[in-house]
């Protein structure tokens, strides 16, 4: 792994002193996907964190050209681009659209639904930090069972997570992959394979954010590396149809040890309300997800 | 060669998009309008027509995709009717703020609920406040032409326009129209030329958060705050007047068709009443305007073509003689009247122009208007005027009790 650590794009995309919170896990990423992109690469993102990291006019802390977009739109502005490009005869250019959990599971759904059926030709990534943390750390349904958040506060969530990488993969696009900010070699991969894949793609993250999460900034790789190491987070890759563990996560089938989700849960001030019942509902939802992969790895 | 066809106003506005080389293209179905962008992606699909026809999921999207496509230096257009345009509302604003030069057809339809697809106005009144140019025509001539003065209009003023005409009305009825010269045309709209164009090469950020005062950039300029952005707006709304009149002159010149720039009127000069309305229903007035001067009384029409930029100026004028006013309409601003109403009388405030004003809520959801109904209001408006009312509204046609 450090190896590849030295082939990695050395330029750098993002400018120090971003608006994001420090410790955000989002930013870790997005500077590993910028990197991956290199140049040639048009953003378009929507009201979130990220619009916030891109800076306040008439200054950007990031080198890549934007496109900001309405809440729901996200998807919908990558196929205006890609096809204003097309109708410009520059094809060349890779349109990427990302957004938030908020932006992509629920209100950007149906337009990221319709660009994937329609086979548009960008790369759309989502930064998942299970909640609306722009406005406040409200719940979405991205959040997981048993978290705190401004709109659950007393209860906590109810529900188990929405299963974004599933419906995805049933448009039949040709690559999907999970990732996390924590394995940014994994990342980094992923995105250069992505970027000369044609069609729709979706990337999803796992992105750890010590306020919504409730964590001490510092923490943040060692939460992220966490969720992979109790399997909240799968590492993964669907080209084609055909499924593949990557990095940690097949490491981690190959031994057949996985860390129990307590581990995950108690580092995180969301969870100190989670009944014991919750855990174990989140725990056996879990499971059945490695199962699944598991099962699929094997082919 | 120009030649004339049997047109229907959505064949109408088609041949015209054609005619202006339109780049890309979002639509999604929506009774009226639907029609018209079958046509562009048929002809697409025969390779008549260069153009992306992006085929989306909601009009929420076509919005954004025109939009985005405009940011990167396509000329873009879609259509939309009624629910549709409601759907947009929140992306209408974005292609106004983004100073983008879209053209939207507004094939005008009643809004629920209940449901009803047939005409009215009152999808695009309520699209007033978006900071687009709105024209409003009144036969399927004027849409041709006025599709293709959109774009001159857009492209000069960086403002996105609402080509509005009545659905069914115009939509669905054929008449005879002149199709311009192809290569008349090329000479009256230049190639799109965008003022932001996002690429690769010159990295920027559009429509990032942004502070309610200026700020300076990072070579120490002071630039803009929100307000300013909006200031700017308002200013290019306002300074759109004289690019509409201008384009109206010059398409005269080209293609002999004046339609009026910011209005038009019909034998107002002697007028002991002016009639005053949008779309069909203002052309439904000149035969109401005739039917009144045979029965002794001189009447006048005024017909509203740009809504927004409102014709402050244009009104004052041509209605300063006019004894009185009766005014005609296919919408309402709940809780007070007629959109146009409102917005007349407060052009005429403080001018000297002391003129009643009556206001008719006509014609919603297609309830049919005659030119012999309207030319019986207005009757029963001046009798009204003669006994001392100054101000009515009336639901015509409408029983209330
Ligand atoms: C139509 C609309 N509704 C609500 C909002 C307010 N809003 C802005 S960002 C945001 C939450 C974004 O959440 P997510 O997409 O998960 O991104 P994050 O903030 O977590 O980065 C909301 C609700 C909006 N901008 N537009
Ligand atoms: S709230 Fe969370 S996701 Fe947003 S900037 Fe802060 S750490 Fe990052």
């Amino acid at each position: 792994m450090p190896e590849k650590l030295f082939n990695v794009n050395q330029k750098e995309y993002i400018l120090p002193g971003n608006r994001s919170c420090q410790g955000c896990g989002l930013s870790l990423a997005y500077r590993y996907i910028l990197k991956a992109l290199r140049e040639n690469t048009i953003m378009t993102i929507p009201a979130s964190c990220l619009t916030v990291l891109h800076g306040l006019y008439p200054t950007t802390s990031v080198n890549v050209p934007c496109l900001n977009c309405t809440f729901a739109s996200t998807a919908a502005s990558a196929s205006g681009l890609v096809a204003g490009l097309a109708a410009m005869n520059r094809t060349d250019t890779t349109v990427v659209a990302m957004a938030g959990d908020g932006g992509t599971f629920d209100i950007g759904l149906q337009a990221l639904s319709g660009a994937a059926e329609r086979g548009t030709d960008f790369i759309y990534v989502c930064y998942d930090n299970e909640g609306y943390m722009n406005t406040g750390t409200q719940r979405s349904s991205a959040t997981p069972i048993g978290a705190l958040t401004t709109t659950t506060p007393v209860l906590t969530k109810q529900q188990n997570k929405k299963d974004m990488m599933k419906i995805m993969e049933a448009h039949d696009i040709p690559y999907l992959a999970m990732m996390s900010p924590s394995y940014p070699v994994d990342l980094y991969d992923k995105f250069v394979k992505a970027k000369r894949i044609k069609g729709t793609r979706y990337m999803q993250i796992s992105a750890p954010c010590p306020p919504g999460w409730v964590f001490p900034p510092k923490d943040t790789v060692k939460l992220g590396r966490l969720a992979v190491e109790t399997s909240v987070v799968v590492l993964y890759e669907i080209e084609d149809g055909k499924f593949r563990l990557t990095g940690r996560s097949k490491t981690l089938a190959e031994k057949g040890t996985r860390a129990p989700l307590v581990q995950y849960i108690e580092k995180q001030g969301r969870f100190k309300k989670m009944s014991m019942e919750q855990l174990g509902k989140m725990q056996k939802w879990v499971d059945g997800k490695w199962n699944e992969y598991l099962k699929r790895a094997e082919g | 060669m120009s030649e004339v066809k049997i047109l229907t106003g959505n064949q109408a506005a088609a041949a015209a998009v054609k005619l202006c080389k339109v780049q890309v293209i979002s639509a999604y179905p929506i009774t009226p309008s639907t029609s018209l962008t079958e046509t562009l992606a048929e002809w697409i699909e025969r390779g008549e027509l260069k153009a992306e026809y992006v085929r989306v999921e909601s009009e929420h999207s076509v919005m954004t995709v025109c939009v985005a496509a405009a940011t990167v230096g396509a000329r873009v257009f879609t259509s939309t009717s009624s629910h549709g345009l409601l759907y947009m509302h929140e992306q209408l604003h974005w292609a106004a703020g983004s100073r983008l030069p879209i053209v939207t057809c507004v094939v005008n339809r009643g809004v629920g609920a209940p449901w009803s697809i047939f005409n009215d106005q009152q999808d695009s009144i309520a699209q007033r406040d978006t900071g687009w140019i709105q024209l409003y025509c009144r036969d399927n001539q004027e849409i041709i032409d006025t599709v293709i003065q959109a774009y001159r209009i857009a492209e000069q003023a960086y403002c996105p326009v609402m080509v509005c005409y009545d659905g069914f009305v115009l939509s669905h009825t054929m008449m005879p129209v002149e199709i311009p010269d192809a290569e008349k045309v090329n000479a009256f709209l230049p190639p799109y030329k965008p003022h932001t164009f996002l690429s690769p090469e010159e990295p920027r950020n559009i429509n990032p958060v942004i502070f309610p005062s200026q700020r300076r950039d990072d070579l120490g300029i002071l630039r803009d705050g929100y307000m300013e952005f909006r200031w700017k707006l308002q200013n290019a709304l306002e300074g759109a007047r004289e690019i509409i009149v201008a384009a109206n002159r010059e398409y005269a010149e080209s293609f002999g068709r004046d339609h009026g720039g910011m209005l038009w009127s019909y034998k107002t000069d002697d007028a002991e009443v002016c009639i005053v309305g949008m779309g069909s229903l203002a052309s439904e007035a000149t035969a109401a305007a005739d039917l009144l001067r045979e029965g002794g009384i001189r009447a006048g029409v005024v017909g509203i073509r740009a809504y927004r930029p409102f014709p402050r100026q244009e009104v004052r004028e041509v209605l300063k003689k006019a004894p009185a006013i009766v005014i005609f309409e296919k919408n309402v601003s709940y809780g007070y009247e007629g959109a146009l109403s409102a917005d007349l009388k407060a052009a005429l405030y403080g001018t000297g122009i002391d003129a009643p004003v009556h206001n008719y809520i006509a014609g919603l959801g297609g309830r049919d208007v005659k030119a012999a109904e309207l030319a019986e209001a207005v009757r029963a408006s001046l009798a009204d005027i003669a006994s001392g009312t100054r101000e009515r509204q009336t639901w015509l046609n409408c029983v209330t009790e």
